[in-house]
């Protein structure tokens, strides 16, 4: 057993999802409970009903293991990010390009969550940064139990920046805090600029939002006024830098948010 | 498809909480979902139906508290109801709007046996 979690191992099979076919009963939806259970022997518990008051939030395992990695975070002063976009949108080319460029300035450890391969890591690793990979395996995106096991490997060191890359996937990722100190939502030109209105609770969770591959502006039809506008509606707090991983335009923006987090004392 | 993690996450503390009873049998679910919780019920009922099956949830009746989502206006104070965080305030047309409810997603009471 997990001593820090009390879980039973650090196995990736947190879900238990039964074939269709292994049980007999028929699949209506929410089976009406009409056998009125008549257990006339050997049961031992009790026959009548107890109502219990439950009022808890779904998600409170994950939000109180996620507020124990931020104690972590905290306490080491690490500054923990977690960078979340479609599929290709260019998270890693964006850490590839920053942990080359400001390497001797800041020291870095990054989480790579990926379903399957540890091709991200590999890039990660080729720049010379310490990386730990999750595979989640069909898991579409990362939970604070998984980043907790992660850091008991890495040990990150304190006063670093650590970056955590999530499973590319606009949708569940949104609803899962990692204990990070800001969520970083990264989209690029070529994926339309409807993207803040079919994804809000991204962009409403997020604090900082990287439009990348700015490159290719005057290739695809992006009408930037109108992401930021949407992007801005969802989430009237959002920044918004515009980079190109390729070219490296605007990246000193990015490098100067980045340094303000890091520097910036303990607030209040 | 995070409804399954969440109908995982549900099972999970309902079960928790029925054993703490002594309970075997969890005969009924209250869950309180808000509008803008990210749920799609749709995913949420199939997931569902595949999850509970071999718990002790396998024939719960679930009933579902869909909250709707409420905002307050930051640039003129109104509230109303909304479905879409990038909603406009009714009175004044403006984005600035702080969520005052609809992202409950919460088990609210079991009926256990
Ligand atoms: N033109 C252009 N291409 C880019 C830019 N940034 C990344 N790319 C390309 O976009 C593709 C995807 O980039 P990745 O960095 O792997 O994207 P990702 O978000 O990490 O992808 P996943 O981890 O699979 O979700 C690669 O072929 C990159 O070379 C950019 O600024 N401009
Ligand atoms: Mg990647
Ligand atoms: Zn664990
Ligand atoms: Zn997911
Ligand atoms: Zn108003
Ligand atoms: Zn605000």
């Amino acid at each position: 057993m997990c001593a820090t979690c009390g879980c039973d191992s650090g196995s990736k099979t947190t879900y238990k999802l039964l074939d269709k076919d292994d049980h007999d009963h028929p699949h209506t939806h929410v089976h009406p409970h009409t056998q009125d259970h008549a257990h006339d022997q050997d049961y031992s518990h009790p026959a009548q009903k107890t109502i219990i008051d439950v009022e808890q939030d779904v998600l409170s395992q994950n939000n109180l293991l996620a507020q124990r990695n931020r104690g972590y975070f905290e306490g080491r002063n690490i500054l923990a990010l977690n960078l979340v976009s479609s599929p290709g949108s260019g998270k890693t080319s964006l850490l590839e390009r920053t942990l080359n460029d400001l390497k001797s300035e800041l020291e870095f450890a990054v989480i790579e969550g990926d379903q399957q391969t540890t091709n991200d890591a590999d890039r990660i690793q080729a720049t010379g940064t310490k990386v730990t990979q999750i595979n989640t395996g069909k898991g579409c995106h990362l939970d604070a139990h998984m980043i907790l096991h992660a850091l008991q490997g890495m040990k990150p060191k304190e006063n670093s920046v650590l970056f955590i890359e999530n499973v590319g996937n606009l949708v569940c990722p949104a609803m899962f805090d990692l204990g990070e100190k800001e969520r970083i939502v990264i989209i690029s030109v070529t994926e339309g600029d409807d993207k803040p209105l079919k994804y809000p609770d991204m962009f409403h969770s997020s604090t900082l939002c990287i439009i990348n591959k700015i490159d290719l502006l005057p290739y695809v039809p992006f009408d930037m006024e109108k992401v930021k506008s949407n992007a801005k509606k969802v989430n009237h707090h959002l920044e918004i830098i515009e980079v190109s991983c390729i070219s490296g335009e605007g990246l000193p923006l990015w490098y100067n948010w980045l340094k303000s987090k890091v520097l910036q004392p303990e607030t209040v | 498809m995070h409804e399954l993690s969440i109908v995982m996450n549900i099972i999970q503390i309902a079960e928790q909480q029925a054993k703490a009873a002594n309970a075997s049998v969890v005969d009924e679910i209250e869950l309180d979902i808000g509008t803008m919780s990210g749920i799609d019920m749709d995913s949420m009922d199939f997931a569902w139906e595949q999850a509970v099956k071999q718990t002790m949830l396998q024939n719960s009746v679930r009933k579902v508290n869909r909250i709707k989502a409420k905002a307050k206006c930051l640039d003129c104070g109104a509230e109303f109801a909304i479905e879409k965080y990038y909603d406009a305030c009714p009175a004044c047309g403006e984005h600035l709007l702080d969520i005052l409810q609809g992202t409950e997603l919460r088990v609210k009471s079991l009926t256990v046996s």
